[in-house]
């Protein structure tokens, strides 16, 4: 592969499941983060242009109708026009089998149509990378933390494409325990942030409950029962306001410390010095100071993405592929995604 | 159509019937799983889903929609629909394994899917009684009743 089609931008289209994200990369190696000339999420832009004046509620997951939109939005942003492109990344996996397809047949069709490599990136590589963006990027090896609505995952990232899991959920992930703890308590769903706002009202020690899984060893998580503990203390409380602050804080403290738990557990593991976090859970207030106060007394350095880049964005799967592209990686043109895709097997990035 | 009535005391018992009902099964089943946030539909298709041989790890498919087992003798699926608005939005999912004959398919918020479904063998409601859960599982099926009569024989 030819190097110098990588000082050229990289189209990157995350659509693997609710959100359609699209993203422009020039491959900065030393500040990736340099390089990023564009990025949009369909909940971003006015689409006006596009549909004569009038904009539709499009439902999640409509790739169909959001994606060239976007990648035109993209392009405007940049100031580029599709013959700028030294190539394409596309989300191949994991997720939802229908949502991929339309993200890969697009990513497809421009490469082959532009003559450029293309290739498709696992989407939890696409998390673990995010945070190369920011200044002052971690560099490997680090210990991530992924915990958003769908993921609660502590990966030891060796380097570049040598990905270790460390620990999963056992059923629920830690942004479903929020969004479902808010609706048991009667706030609206998704209720995450919402009820994470009602903790800071909350009286320390008024409720406590239980750190799964932090009494036995291992990384893994479990917050299903956390849940039934949060419903079971409401159902027989007074059902006050204080009292709902005063369950919310308990809730979100043990979450957080049970977090915080894992985290040290799986650096002291590992040896690494260096923790990320990512996800949209990442943006929580505790979380960070929590994480932040520990990594002072223990000594590791502790990185937060934006939450722009926490969450579902094209952003990171522009670099994830333009790393790859650039070390001379890409696929044939066929049109494939793995909605089942295991991030251990990932080859080296170069 | 026959119905079975059960009061599950806590979630060992939930999941002690999702056992019973998993030893029962033969071929494929669709069961449609009813009952408010934390009544234990997830519970009891998680215990189902490991007593069928699918492992500890059954991650809850709230925000995948969709997570699937491969089994020693058939595909197993675990859909969550309580973040569908439309029926339509469904075809993002890849359903058409579902109707394979042998396939098991545990469906959480099924009327969010209506029409776009398999249709159901079993409904499973799940409702608060005290401390505990009332259970009701309807047959809706020729192979549904047949297995909710070798359920409610007694063993």
């Amino acid at each position: 592969m030819d190097n110098q089609q990588f000082s050229k931008p990289v189209l990157g289209i995350e659509t693997s499941c609710d959100e359609t994200g699209v993203a422009l990369l020039r491959w900065e190696p030393a500040a990736p983060g340099r390089g990023l000339l564009a990025h949009t999420l369909y909940s971003q832009i006015k689409l006006h242009a596009d549909y004569g004046g009038v904009v539709p509620e499009l439902a999640s997951r409509d790739h169909v109708r959001k994606l060239l939109p976007l990648v035109r939005e993209a392009l405007a942003e940049a100031g580029l026009t599709p013959a700028d492109l030294g190539g394409v990344a596309y989300t191949a996996g994991p997720g939802l089998v229908g949502a991929l397809l339309v993200g890969a047949a697009a990513a497809r069709a421009m490469a082959w149509a532009l003559g450029v490599p293309a290739i498709g990136v696992h989407h939890m590589e696409g998390h673990l990378l995010a945070p190369l963006l920011e200044d002052d990027p971690p560099a490997p090896p680090f210990v991530a933390l992924l915990v958003s609505g769908g993921h609660s995952m502590l990966v030891e990232v060796a380097a570049i494409g040598d990905y270790r899991i460390l620990g999963d959920t056992l059923d629920d992930a830690a942004g479903e325990a929020f969004d479902k703890t808010a609706k048991l308590l009667g706030l609206p769903y998704p209720g995450g942030p919402a009820l994470a706002a009602l903790a800071g009202q909350g009286r320390h020690g008024a409720f406590r409950f239980a750190r799964p899984m932090t009494d036995r060893p291992g990384l893994d998580f479990s917050f299903s029962g956390l849940k039934t503990q949060v419903l079971l203390a409401w159902q027989q409380s007074d059902r006050r306001e204080q009292t709902r602050a005063d369950i919310a804080l308990a809730f979100e403290e043990a979450v957080v410390d049970t977090l915080l738990i894992k985290c040290r557990r799986a650096l002291a593991t590992t040896g690494a010095r260096r923790l990320v976090i990512a996800g949209g859970v990442g943006a929580n207030r505790r979380l960070r100071e929590e994480l932040a106060k520990a990594g002072q007394q223990d000594g590791f350095s502790t990185y937060f993405p934006r939450l722009a880049f926490c969450t579902d964005n094209g952003a990171m799967i522009a670099l994830a592929g333009a790393i790859r592209l650039a070390a001379g990686q890409h696929q044939g043109e066929a049109v494939q995604v793995f909605p089942r895709w295991d991030l251990e097997t990932l080859p080296p990035a170069d | 159509m026959s119905a079975l009535q059960r009061h599950l005391p806590d979630e060992a018992a939930t999941a002690a019937l999702a056992r019973e009902l998993a030893a029962a099964i033969q071929g494929g089943l669709v069961v449609y799983l009813h009952g408010d946030l934390g009544a234990g539909k997830t519970s009891f298709a998680r215990a189902l889903l490991t007593a069928l041989g699918a492992g500890e790890r059954i991650k809850s498919p709230t925000y995948s929609l969709v997570e699937s087992y491969r089994l020693p003798a058939r595909t197993a699926w675990h859909l969550d629909l309580y973040r569908i608005a439309d029926p339509g939005e469904l075809e993002w999912l890849g359903l058409d394994a579902l109707a394979e004959p042998d396939a098991v398919v545990l469906v959480e918020w099924p009327e969010r899917g209506a029409g776009a479904l398999p249709a159901a063998d079993l409904l499973l409601d799940l409702a608060y009684a005290g401390a505990g859960r009332a259970a009701r599982i309807e047959a809706r099926s020729e192979r549904g009743a047949r297995l909710l009569a070798s359920l409610a024989s007694p063993a």
